[in-house]
Parts: C-alpha cells; sequence; structure tokens
C-alpha cells in the first residue's frame, strides 16, 4: 500500500477520534442553548470543575481542605481512602446536579426575560466563578485522572497494538490509533444516541423543546420552566463530566481544560447551535479537517502550527455561506 | 339565588350545569393601578362564558387570574368545589385549564402536529426509561395521545397542514393551532383570550362555529374574551361585562342587551 496514502487515512481517522473530544464540550452547549436560549459560556469550566470534582472523590481529598486549615488550624488533607471509580461517578454526578439547581435558583431565576446577552455575561461570571469554587475546593495542582472498572480494567492508554498489528500484516503499514480515542467515540456515540432519544420520543424532551421555543405557550401546556431548566442544566453536568473523565484523562486534570470550550465554539457554528447530532458531525468536521489540513497543506507550505487557527476560519467561512449551521434551525420568517 | 351545585335553565332556554369555577370578590393591583376591583362571577359547567367590555376594562387581567399568570391580591378563586391557593400557570394546566393567547403563543419550530401534542403533555403518565426504549404503557400511552391530537386535528379541519411548521402559517389558521393545542389537552375550562381578534369575516365565521362545535361536540366549558358585541351575543350562553376593571353587567346576553348600565358604558347605544 501507498506509504502517502496510509499515512493520509492515518491522520484522517485520528481526526475523526479528536473530532469526536471536541463534539463532547459541544454537546453541553447544544443542550443548554436547545432549551433555554443561553450561550453557556461556563460550559468548558463545568467539565473541569466535573473532572476535578471526580479525581477529588476518588482519591478521598478534603474539599475545601485549604480553606479549613486556615480557619481551624488543622492539618487536613485526605479522609484516607480510595473511593471506587464507578461510585465517584455516581456522586460527581449528584454534585453537577445540586450545581444545576444552584445555578437555576441563585443566578438565572432571577434573570428570566432579560436579553440573551445579559445570560451570555451570567455565564461568564458563572464561569470564573465556577473556576474558582473549584480551585478552593479541590486545590491547583495537576492531577492524573484514571477511572477504572475493576483492578486492572482502567480507561486505556496508548496505542492500540491490536489494530496496529493486523493493518500491519494485511496492508503493510500499521495504523496507530489512540485506545483513549476509541474508548471516547464509543461513549460519544452512546451519549448521543441516548440525548437524541431522550429530545425526540420523552414526554421531559418534548417539553423541553417546547420551552425552547415559548416560556409562555410551554406553561399554558403545563412545563414547569424551573423543572425543565435544573434538568437540561443537569443534563449539560453529566455531559461535561463524560468530557471532563476523557479529556482529564487524556491530558490530566489541569485548569487549561477549561479552554477547550473554546475549540467547541467552531463546532457549533458547523453543527449549528440547536442540533445534537450537529453537535457530532460539525466535530468531525473540525477534527478532521485540522487535521488533515496541517498535513497535506499547512506543515509543507505554511510552516505548520495550523490547527491553532483552521477551526476558527473554517468556521468564518460558514457564517458568511450558512448562518444557521449544518443541522441549525433554518431561520424562517413570514413578510 | 341559584343553587351552585344544581344545573338550571337560563332565560335563553339553554340548560347548564353546576359550577365549577368560582371568583369571589377578585381584586388586583398593579402598583396603584387596580386593574380588576372586587369582582364576583362563576363558570357552570358545559356553557360558554364570555367577558366583554371595552379597552383596558381588565378582561385579559381576569383571564390571566383564572390562568394563574397573574396573582390577585384579594379575593379567592374556588374551582371544583374547593378553594385554589396562589398556583403557578403550568399547575393551573395540569389542573384542568387550558388556554389561548391573544396574541397567539405557539411553539413556531415544531410543526402543526407536534404543537398539539405537547397539548397532551399533562396526560403522559409513563416513566422516562420506558419512554426512551418505547416499550409496555409508554407505546400503547403515546398512541392513545397522538389518536386524541389527530382527532381533534380532524375536528378543526387542519389536516391539511399536520407537517407543517407552524412559523409558515398565516394568522387565522396559527389561531386555530393554538385553539387545537388547548383542546388536546381535554380541558375542563377552555379559555380564549380574544379568539377572534384580527380575523376577517369568513375567519371569525369558521372560528365562531368551531367554538360551537367543540361546546357541543365535547361538552367543553369556555371562558372567552372578546371584543366583537354581535359575535359575543350569538354564541355565549352568559355574558360577564366589564368596565374599568368593575362588573357592571352579568346574565344572559338578552338581559345584559338590555341592562342601562352596559348600554351607557359600552354599547353605546342611543336611548329610545
Amino acid at each position: 500500500m501507498n506509504e502517502q496514502l496510509a499515512f493520509t487515512i492515518e491522520v484522517f481517522a485520528n481526526g475523526l477520534m479528536a473530532g469526536v473530544l471536541y463534539a463532547l464540550v459541544a454537546l453541553g452547549f447544544v443542550l443548554i442553548y436547545k432549551a433555554s436560549g443561553i450561550f453557556n459560556y461556563a460550559q468548558g469550566v463545568m467539565a473541569l470543575f466535573a473532572a476535578m470534582t471526580l479525581v477529588g472523590i476518588q482519591n478521598g481529598q478534603v474539599p475545601f481542605s485549604h480553606l479549613i486549615n486556615a480557619i481551624f488550624g488543622t492539618d487536613l488533607h485526605y479522609f484516607g481512602w480510595d473511593v471506587h471509580s464507578f461510585l465517584a461517578i455516581l456522586l460527581t454526578v449528584g454534585v453537577m446536579i445540586v450545581l444545576a439547581w444552584a445555578v437555576q435558583r441563585f443566578v438565572f431565576r432571577h434573570l428570566v426575560g432579560q436579553e440573551p446577552i445579559i445570560l451570555f455575561m451570567a455565564t461568564i461570571g458563572l464561569a470564573y466563578f465556577l473556576e474558582g469554587v473549584a480551585d478552593l475546593m479541590w486545590g491547583s495542582e495537576l492531577k492524573a485522572l484514571n477511572v477504572c472498572a475493576a483492578e486492572g480494567t482502567c480507561l486505556p492508554q496508548g496505542m492500540n497494538t491490536w489494530l496496529e498489528g493486523t493493518t500491519y500484516e494485511a496492508l503493510g503499514y500499521g495504523f496507530f490509533i489512540d485506545n483513549l480515542d476509541i474508548v471516547a467515540s464509543i461513549v460519544a456515540a452512546i451519549l448521543v444516541a441516548g440525548l437524541v432519544i431522550f429530545a425526540q420520543y420523552t414526554k421531559q424532551g418534548r417539553a423541553m423543546r417546547a420551552v425552547a421555543d415559548d416560556h409562555q405557550a410551554a406553561l399554558s401546556v403545563g412545563v414547569s420552566l424551573n423543572f425543565i431548566w435544573i434538568l437540561v442544566w443537569s443534563l449539560a453536568g453529566f455531559v461535561a463530566l463524560v468530557a471532563g473523565i476523557m479529556w482529564g484523562a487524556k491530558s490530566g486534570v489541569q485548569f487549561s481544560l477549561s479552554l477547550i470550550a473554546l475549540k467547541a465554539l467552531p463546532v457549533l457554528m458547523l453543527g449549528g447551535f440547536t442540533s445534537i447530532p450537529g453537535a457530532i458531525i460539525g466535530g468531525l468536521i473540525i477534527g478532521v479537517g485540522e487535521k488533515l489540513f496541517e498535513f497535506l497543506i499547512g506543515a509543507p507550505f505554511l510552516g505548520g502550527a495550523t490547527e491553532n487557527w483552521f477551526a476558527y476560519m473554517l468556521a468564518l467561512v460558514f457564517l458568511v455561506f450558512r448562518p444557521q449551521g449544518l443541522f441549525g434551525e433554518k431561520i424562517i420568517e413570514r413578510v | 339565588m341559584k343553587d351552585n351545585a344544581e344545573s338550571y335553565v337560563t332565560t335563553d332556554g339553554r340548560t347548564i350545569g353546576p359550577v365549577v369555577m368560582e371568583m369571589k370578590n377578585i381584586t388586583l393591583r398593579f402598583g396603584g393601578v387596580e386593574a380588576i376591583k372586587d369582582i364576583s362571577f362563576d363558570i357552570r359547567e358545559g356553557e360558554i362564558r364570555a367577558i366583554i367590555g371595552p379597552n383596558g376594562a381588565g378582561k385579559s387581567s381576569m383571564l390571566n387570574v383564572i390562568s394563574g399568570f397573574y396573582v390577585p391580591q384579594e379575593g379567592e378563586v374556588w374551582y371544583k368545589g374547593s378553594r385554589r391557593p396562589p398556583v403557578k400557570p403550568y399547575e393551573v394546566a395540569q389542573q384542568g385549564i387550558a388556554r389561548t393567547f391573544q396574541n397567539i403563543a405557539l411553539f413556531e419550530g415544531m410543526s402543526v402536529l407536534d404543537n398539539v401534542m405537547t397539548g397532551r403533555l399533562t396526560h403522559m403518565k409513563s416513566g422516562l426509561l420506558s419512554q426512551m426504549i418505547w416499550r409496555g404503557a409508554a407505546e400503547r400511552e403515546e398512541i392513545a395521545n397522538r389518536e386524541v391530537a389527530e382527532r381533534i386535528i380532524d375536528f378543526l379541519e387542519i389536516q391539511a397542514i399536520r407537517k407543517t411548521p407552524v412559523a409558515r402559517l398565516p394568522y387565522g389558521l396559527k389561531k386555530r393551532v393554538e385553539l387545537a393545542r388547548a383542546l388536546a389537552a381535554e380541558p375542563s375550562i377552555l379559555l380564549l383570550d380574544e379568539p377572534m381578534a384580527g380575523m376577517n369575516v369568513e375567519e371569525k365565521e369558521d372560528m365562531s362555529r368551531f367554538i360551537l362545535d367543540v361546546n357541543d361536540e365535547f361538552g367543553t366549558t369556555i371562558a372567552l374574551i372578546e371584543h366583537d358585541m354581535g359575535v359575543v351575543m350569538d354564541l355565549s350562553d352568559r355574558v360577564v361585562v366589564m368596565d374599568y376593571g368593575k362588573k357592571i353587567g352579568d346574565g344572559t346576553p338578552h338581559e345584559v342587551r338590555n341592562n342601562q348600565a352596559v348600554i351607557d358604558a359600552y354599547l353605546g347605544v342611543a336611548h329610545d
């Protein structure tokens, strides 16, 4: 097999995998935007917060230990136990639900009916507040994240040797694919299928779409806005947790994790702010696009490092020709 | 005094049922403005009850009190024989009171069918998981709900636009879709806020026919607000007349038409 072609295919496949990770973050944005028209700038920080909480619980860290030690003069840092990953994830989901409730109760309930820009500003404030809380709660050092179902069966790391071996025997070229990326893709597929079914076929999903469309009308058919918003923020929190686990396992839990939110922006512009499958397709296009562009054009002709801006440029082109994105709702207006 | 729990025959010869909702001494203020001043009236089962009055009389405020969008400062709302505590609009909907809006509040991005199906939300009881895997109770329930929705779509003659996104429809049809969605909830009381506002004569005739048919066919109790006097007098069994937030008349269209206070305040008919 042609070496150059094989390498291109490998880049393509790796692009797909990177795209899945972008899509995971974008999903959280779509959920909240769909149900409340709020562009949630804090989604990336929510992923960070979720990942830090998960690691903290797993390691038996005492939350707010610095604060407690400073006030009471104690020297507490760890409870001295390790929590099983499964239980830790459940507890983190609980924390994210409490967070969703708190955000709704203390921020957005007071902003009902305000301009979108004000809601957006509120989410920026929320992002920095949450980042501060995360720091205070769990400390700011870089932590490794390892999720294990049982002893020895953790989230896999490194290259998939089986895939490399078989492709080498069959094609004479061993493909390099990261194990973690494969797991992330499978998880993302399940997550998207679940969310689509939820939004399209369940009562709560229907109510969510109703709330997204018209608050007054939703009230008049018996939908509680408050309940739906808490539900949606909880779901977004759960999606943030999944994204946090995948990114955290890949590159460690650190504060730069919150910046992945910025990478989700072009994904949203491509896929449309209101489409769950759009977030995935958009993520894949961005992932593949930036890797292939770098490999075929960027590195040989432009001196490399095109991955940093390619996604934004692509989004800009889309804004000009198809502002609602690939799958966003068409803007219908009767004149 | 008529018995609240008994049916009775109005002076126009229509039999209407026992009282289903009673407003007792309702007062509603916005800051220093009294939109509704000490108003009492009742709604009986199976009747078409109209609330009329000039602009700013407080009609829409009254409807918003009934549907829970406004909470009155004074007075009591009695519904199905018990006093209703202050409630949220969505709870009112869950108790079986459906409404339409003067300025139309539809889900513009959804199809007509989806809009009507949202009217069935309060009737969906099966669990989240069974809805997601589409088995057992959820499947039966969805089919039953869909049947109700389709029957109403048939009834209001909007089959042809079932799949059309609502945003594309003309005004008159939107009004009809909104009525369909409210009906889909199979409400005990149907509240219509100016169902004929902004319609041409033909659309008004259609809408009047639908309102009468709904009342006839499903026995739905209807309370409506309307400007068009002719329409109100033809449609309704009993009429409440409001002016500057006060009730100035209550009775059958015939009685109201001959009430001097009403003539002075609203009809503007020359005395003879």
